[in-house]
């Protein structure tokens, strides 16, 4: 196969590259191009995006004796990805930016733009596994390696973007066989540091870029009686379940810590409770994605709410082409906020995923106070 | 899309081209020897002597003296050293010479100087326009002398351009800007080896080559200074080139490099006329076989140099091609240099006043000694194919849903 490896410039998709090479593809490597206004050096822990990450995917490309480009793909990713991550926060959402590079970028333009040139397939270090199903269907499976999986943010690109997808990695143990496997091929990326933040967010200070990009929009936190209990300068820096940096003036009457439970920007309110009522019973979800046939309501699955979450047990409740929502109680789920993404699972199989909604939690269920949602 | 090629087909001499026997030669005889021609022994005299024999071969082959040979680590500092050499040492005799005045369609060794000067020197920058074939609006340089001729601290108007091949109008730049007392640099490293060159009989006051655009070394290059040209140095150290550029100087490169531009001198009208003819029938049969292609630049072969082809392929993105050439065993260029690792349309086409869009979509196809007409076939071959691919593949400034 003629196989596009996308090339970050860190260790992961340098070795899935290596891997390609080895099975046999013909490969060439393909460094995108996000930001008009590179920086000249990594900063922290980003894991792409400066001119030294693009030195270092050419160099790693030298080495496996591939060819190597650069494309241009910042107009896109800044017009889906960067766009869509402000006007998420600025709707009170949560967004799960690398879900929509993933679903607007990686596996959409690169892609498109890759099968327009003649490539079969794209090649990433992403850690997830590809199974032939029974039918001959492809499959997207959790990767061996459960603390690395990342069969989360790429349930967005469905079926048949699926079947044009190669992801090396998804069988092996662990990182550190990854990162041995560089040093065994010389590729000078073995030793650089796991990427966790926001590429495009320069610092890592997600709240400083959202305050830079939105403004200052100062409003109340409230508790659920709507009683006035602290301030923000902005809603939009508040997600669904966050305790921390409330700075509250006046305790709780009952001295408990508070938790956000809702963010309302148009209101400009962010409402802060106790934890249990964060306990969520049901997630709906829109923009479903299915890999195979919408599974029936009753069903039994399992599924996760947040990047790097946990994998808790639920019942679809109500599923069509477009949209799920599941029951989660048994789950001991808290604070799903909306704008992150819902996946279903089946063992380590991905059923589908959807983007959050609304959520009901079991105080709503049980008739208590709240403009409920679902 | 056909099978890669046995042999590459090369066709991008105007980044760089092979190294030519004599300078082959030149440097490695010279490669073994010892010794630092500012060095008072024996060994140190050699070293001056093939320097300065070097020097004077590249004197006489560009209409110089040797006394007006500054040598330099390649073109892009040769620029450095003219703009802001010129421009300090103007300035140094009369403060109020502060406009830098360069075409818009400058090399970046050109261009990015004069920026520079302006956001840290205090100069002011006055951009010439070109005509849509990239040639200087000569009105707009009269213009600008009549207006500010007695700030000028120079002028800098390359002999040809790199990426359309346009040749200058320098005879009339010169004319007009000494009327004014002013002097000219003329960034030559497209044009030896392609069109005459004589720093004498241009009346041009400086003059920037390099040595492996001709078939040199890489990392060698000159500033031919007219006699009496004042120039601030940019590189200071040990006080060689007279003070202007200092730098410990290596024979056997210099020879390499000499005596390539002797040999491209020497040879120029039997390669031109040769490479003129591959170059034509390049273009006429793209043009014919690619629908959507457009001929930048002079319409007028005259006009531009005898190697350069440059074309747009509308609707497509310069680099989705130069993959599928590659791909295809054809090496070819965008034309402009990347910025920061992204491709950007290129500065010469938008001066030009080609849109954005088109400007994305360009091929340079440069020729050069080793260019044959079974490279002009494999171009016509592939590139149909190729510009059909890439226009799938679209625009990626596009977003769609």
């Amino acid at each position: 196969m003629r196989v596009l490896a996308a090339m970050s410039g860190g260790v992961d998709s340098a070795v899935a590259a290596a891997r390609a090479v080895d099975a046999g593809h013909d490969v060439v490597g393909v460094h995108m191009a996000l930001s008009r206004t590179p920086a000249q050096e990594r900063t922290g822990s980003r894991g792409c995006c400066s001119i030294e990450d693009a030195s270092d995917a050419r160099r790693a490309a030298d080495v496996l004796g591939i060819p190597y480009y650069v494309w241009d793909m910042s107009e896109r990713f800044e017009a889906t990805v960067v766009a869509d991550f402000l006007s998420e926060y600025a709707a009170g959402r949560t967004p799960n930016p690398c879900v929509r590079c993933n679903e607007h970028v990686k596996f959409a333009a690169l892609l498109d733009k890759a099968v327009a040139l003649g490539f079969d397939a794209v090649c990433t270090g992403h850690y997830a596994r590809v199974v032939e199903g029974v039918d001959g269907a492809r499959e997207l499976h959790r990767a061996a390696d459960a603390a690395k999986d990342q069969s989360y943010v790429l349930a967005v690109m469905g079926p048949e973007r699926l079947a044009r997808a190669l992801f090396p990695l998804g069988d092996v143990a662990s990182k550190a066989e990854v990162r041995a496997e560089a040093v065994a091929r010389g590729l000078s990326v073995a030793a650089k540091p796991d990427s966790y933040d926001i590429c495009f967010v320069a610092d890592g200070d997600t709240q400083g870029f959202l305050r830079r990009a939105l403004g200052e929009q100062p409003g109340d936190i409230v508790d659920e009686d709507g009683a006035v209990v602290g301030t923000h300068d902005g809603a939009y820096a508040y997600t669904v379940g966050q305790r921390r940096g409330l700075s509250l003036g006046r305790p709780a009457p009952d001295g408990r810590p508070r938790y956000v439970l809702a963010v309302e920007p148009v209101r400009r309110r962010v409402v802060v409770g106790p934890a249990e009522h964060l306990d969520v019973a049901h997630v709906r979800g829109d923009a479903a994605v299915w890999f195979g046939t919408v599974p029936p309501a009753g069903a039994s699955c399992t599924v996760q709410v947040r990047a790097h979450g946990a994998d808790v047990p639920a019942r679809v409740l109500a599923a069509d082409a477009g949209s799920v929502t599941v029951d989660v109680a048994d789950g001991g789920v808290r604070g799903v906020a909306p704008g992150q993404s819902l996946v279903l699972y089946d063992g380590t199989r991905v059923l589908g995923q959807a983007t959050v909604a609304a959520t009901r939690t079991a105080a709503d269920l049980a008739g208590a106070a709240s403009d409920g949602p679902a | 899309m056909s099978a890669p090629r046995t042999r590459a087909v090369y066709l991008d001499h105007a980044a760089t081209t092979s190294m030519r026997p004599a300078a082959l030669a030149a440097l490695t005889a010279g490669l073994a020897r010892t010794g630092n021609p500012s060095s008072l022994h024996t060994a140190g005299r050699a070293a001056r002597r093939t320097v300065e024999e070097a020097r004077e071969q590249i004197a006489a082959a560009l209409g110089a003296r040797p006394s007006e040979v500054v040598w330099t680590a390649g073109g892009t500092e040769a620029d450095n050293l003219a703009v802001k050499g010129l421009f300090w040492a103007r300035r140094t005799q009369d403060p109020s010479r502060r406009r830098v005045v360069v075409s818009a369609v400058e090399h970046h060794a050109v261009l990015d100087p004069a920026f520079w000067l302006a956001e840290h020197a205090g100069a002011e920058l006055a951009l010439l326009p070109v005509d849509g074939e990239g040639r200087v609006e000569l009105d707009a340089l009269r213009a600008e002398l009549e207006e500010h001729g007695d700030a000028v601290a120079l002028v800098s108007v390359m002999w040809a351009n790199n990426e359309v091949g346009t040749l200058q109008p320098l005879e009339e730049v010169v004319g007009l800007a000494h009327r004014y007392g002013v002097p000219v640099h003329a960034d030559a490293v497209q044009a030896v080896g392609q069109v005459p060159v004589d720093l004498r009989a241009s009346g041009v006051d400086a003059l920037t080559v390099s040595g492996h655009k001709v078939g040199g070394p890489g990392a060698t290059g000159a500033l031919l200074a007219r006699r009496g040209l004042d120039l601030t140095p940019v590189l200071h150290g040990g006080g060689q080139e007279r003070g202007v550029r200092s730098g410990t100087l290596d024979p056997a490169l210099l020879a390499a490099f000499a005596a390539a531009v002797d040999e491209a001198v020497v040879t120029r009208e039997e390669h031109a006329a040769r490479v003129g003819t591959l170059r034509d029938d390049l273009v006429r049969r793209v043009l014919q076989a690619v629908p959507g292609a457009t001929l930048r630049g002079p319409a007028d072969a005259t006009h531009r140099l005898p190697g350069n082809a440059h074309l747009t392929f509308a609707g497509c993105e310069g680099d989705s091609l130069l993959y599928l050439l590659d791909a295809a065993g054809v090496e070819a260029s965008t034309g402009s240099a990347c910025q920061a690792g992204v491709p950007r349309p290129s500065h010469v086409l938008l001066a030009m006043g080609v849109g954005e869009d088109d400007a994305r979509g360009a091929l340079r196809f440069s020729f050069g000694a080793t260019s044959t007409a079974d490279d002009v076939d494999a171009v016509v071959d592939v590139l149909p194919g190729a510009v059909e691919r890439a226009r799938a593949a679209g625009l990626s400034m596009a977003v769609g849903a």
